[in-house]
């Protein structure tokens, strides 16, 4: 059976922010699945099935948010459906919202992460709600220490990325941090948080939700007829792979590979590099960038930093990674994924505003989760499937 | 005839529902997944996906169910997803997942352990987090509000509650895996005892309980050669209502009538597990089915016998599906809730070949 073609037809987010206490749970992610709506043209009828996902629930220490946000989100009626698979959840809400276009089961769903980070105790909860919690950066470190340690990468590497991102931020109205006179110098002044990541080189604590609208071939064909062309879903993937086991690479996760290789083979992609246009990966902390740029096989082993320092990833590099500002300039952590997500999707419509790369038609969006072990990621492209 | 794409739900396992369950999560998966594996001689590097569905506030931690990636071992990395929800959630993702044809073996999980919190506090954190939550309303006291608007509005009473108890209680006494098994089933005696939250008596309410369950799925391509007579999934469909139950007429359960229609309907259904938790909320779900008096009601003694959250509506489909894999039924259907007073249902069908 072959599958439907999906086509993501609106996208979403609210201002991401230190604090919206201008808004409830429910108002933050209403605010970004009716933009999303409004983008595709579609009101609250038209949705068939909703899709969240947020990290966990002790964030906000709300139990199953979803029951209390089915009312916000149009659910009433129809199938309310909640995902979690830590970090990725984002990129999973958004995966398993596409595949019930794909499937056939339904024809238009709304998917919406969110997280309101201010309502709660993201670093307390991180700790299992235990005291003493190393934070995520804290459980990275050492693993971007073995990364520097075995790739022979130069400390500039990680503050160029720093500030990489918080400069593509600027371009981005809906990005948390807006830095205007960021630079290497501030990065590597900034406070030793985890050795080697300094301050500026870590994710803000944001709230923020993002939402995308995803129809079946008809939906898209029509959406692009009426001069508002769609993101077209090329292959989707997630994987997972246990927290730590001996002979585990932990830089280099094959969890991480794997998902990459299913995302390029339904894409028809055999050099990821050549042919994906923009990328945007889940980069938390700094050095994730070649840690990824690697681990998907976007560079060959050892040598993603120097993709870095090249400027290759830069806004105007030949393979621009994260034009929105990344998670390195907004963090709803359950939203985080999807971000990565419509933001990928917005690229390949050409509907990026400021941050648009010129020329995207195949975009490449991940998220990675819990100890760098699960994964989600999609490609998403200008033009439908083939086949 | 069956397409090659229909699926089925092939082998089934669950623990006994008990009051504490010494292993720890992982391990109560890892049991069930070994036991609904073996029945069918299935590896687990046989599973294309499998969707386990876990609660970090019934599990006490953030990130609970990542160490219940051992219970299908991760390693070489496997495809897989998470539900904050009960294992019928879980199945029902890995039921979408299948549809694409690539996945000819699935496997749906559900885990909770009640027993080392207590329900009463964590329970109304499922409520609005600024309207109803910080009135502290536990389980009990909203079904109470149910079961009295369902005796006020002359649908229901509490005798009829009473022998719902009374029958839940001798079908658990035959079923090993059900908790509540020599508890009083004398409908005159439970009409005796006092009420915890009137109207409803400790015969009215589930127990507090730890479980796991497991459901394997097959594609019709391989499902004939791993059972004799799989139980097709005919219709599966889940609705939600609004969440405050003061905007719902609790004496109806539109969104399961939804899902059932959605699913099919329940025409010709021998057999229909449905999780109800309290005894009314089994008199809401029938009337909103139209459930006949010739439809046999939770012949396993249903969640009011036996509620291990997060598993027990996995467990009614486990039970649903097991009536036709090894019962020789035709069709049957098994039901799930979530949220407060029945906010969410999912429905499924399962059919026998003829």
């Amino acid at each position: 059976m072959a599958h439907e073609p999906v086509a993501v037809v609106g996208i979403g987010q609210t201002k991401h922010k230190k604090r919206r206490d201008d808004l409830s749970i429910a108002g933050l992610v209403r605010e970004a699945a009716q933009r999303a709506l409004d983008d595709a043209r579609l009101t609250w009828t038209d949705i068939d099935a909703v899709v969240i996902g947020k990290a966990p629930d002790i964030f906000e220490g709300v139990m199953k948010p979803e029951l209390y946000l089915a009312d916000a989100l149009g659910g009433a009626g129809k199938p309310v459906f909640r995902v979690h698979t830590a970090g990725s959840v984002g990129g999973s809400t958004a995966i398993v919202a596409s595949h019930l276009v794909s499937s056939r089961v339904h024809t238009r769903v709304l998917a919406v992460a969110w997280e309101k980070q201010s309502e709660g105790n993201a670093q307390f909860g991180l700790g299992g709600g235990k005291s003493g919690s190393i934070g995520a950066g804290g459980a990275f470190a050492p693993w971007i220490r073995a990364y520097i340690r075995k790739s022979g990468a130069p400390e500039h590497i990680g503050w160029q990325i720093a500030v990489k991102d918080r400069q593509n931020a600027l371009r981005n109205p809906y990005a948390h941090l807006h830095l205007k006179d960021i630079s290497v110098e501030k990065v590597r002044e900034s406070p030793m948080m985890w050795d080697p990541l300094h301050f500026l080189e870590s994710c803000p604590s944001s709230d923020g939700a993002g939402a995308i609208v995803l129809t079946d071939k008809a939906g898209g064909l029509a959406a692009a007829a009426d001069g508002r062309p769609p993101a077209w879903v090329l292959g989707t993937s997630m994987r997972s792979e246990p927290s730590s086991f001996n002979g585990r690479d932990p830089i280099r996760p094959q969890a991480g590979v794997d998902c990459a290789w299913d995302v390029y083979r339904q894409a028809g992609i055999t050099d990821p590099r050549r042919e994906i246009d923009v990328a945007e990966l889940y980069v938390p902390f700094s050095w994730y960038e070649p840690m990824w740029l690697e681990g998907h096989d976007l560079a060959p082993v050892g040598e993603g930093w120097k993709m870095v320092d090249r400027g290759e990833t830069a806004f105007d590099g030949s393979f621009p990674v994260n034009p929105s500002g990344g998670v390195l300039s907004s963090n709803p952590i359950g939203a985080s994924g999807m971000l990565r997500f419509l933001e990928a999707a917005l690229q390949v419509r050409g509907a990026a505003g400021e941050h648009q790369v010129d020329g995207a038609r195949v975009a490449l969006a991940q998220a990675y989760g819990a100890a760098a072990q699960y994964f989600a990621m999609w490609a998403v492209g200008s033009e439908p499937p083939s086949g | 005839m069956r397409n090659d794409s229909d699926i089925a739900v092939i082998s089934t396992a669950y623990l006994p529902s008990v009051r504490r369950n010494e292993l720890t999560e992982t391990e109560m998966l890892i049991t069930v997944v070994d036991e609904a594996l073996d029945k069918v001689g299935l590896k687990r590097s046989d599973i294309g996906f499998s969707c386990q569905g876990s609660c970090d506030y019934i599990s006490g931690g953030t990130f609970s169910f990542v160490p219940n990636l051992d219970a299908m071992g991760a390693w070489p990395p496997i495809h897989e997803s998470h539900v904050e929800m009960d294992g019928a959630w879980a199945l029902y993702e890995a039921w979408v997942r299948m549809r694409h044809g690539d996945v000819e073996i699935a496997v749906a999980m559900g885990s909770g352990k009640s027993s080392t919190g207590d329900p009463a506090e964590i329970h109304p954190l499922e409520l609005d987090p600024y309207y109803l939550a910080p009135l502290g309303v536990d389980p009990v006291s909203l079904a109470a509000l149910q079961a009295r608007q369902l005796i006020d509005t002359g649908k229901s009473s509490e005798r009829e509650l009473a022998e719902i108890a009374a029958r839940s209680r001798r079908a658990a006494a035959d079923n090993p895996r059900q908790q509540v098994r020599s508890a009083e089933s004398d409908v005159d005696k439970l009409l005796a005892e006092p009420y915890v939250r009137s109207p409803l008596r400790r015969s009215d309410l589930p127990p507090i309980s730890d479980g796991a369950s497991c459901v394997v799925m097959a594609t019709a391509r391989r499902a004939r050669d791993l059972v004799e007579r799989p139980a097709w999934i005919a219709g599966l469909d889940h609705r939600s209502e609004v969440h405050n139950p003061a905007l719902r007429d609790l004496t109806d359960s539109p969104s399961t009538r939804l899902a059932a229609e959605k699913a099919g309907g329940v025409a010709g259904v021998e057999v229909a597990e449905l999780m109800a938790p309290f005894t009314a909320q089994e008199v809401v779900l029938r009337q909103a089915l139209g459930l006949g008096d010739d439809v046999l009601v939770n012949p396993s003694g249903g969640a009011l016998t036996g509620n291990p959250l997060m598993s027990t509506g996995l467990v009614r489909i486990a039970e649903a599906a097991e009536q036709i894999i090894a019962g020789g039924r035709n069709r049957t259907l098994g039901h799930a809730t979530s949220g407060p007073l029945l906010q969410q249902n999912l429905v499924c069908v399962l059919e026998g070949d003829i």
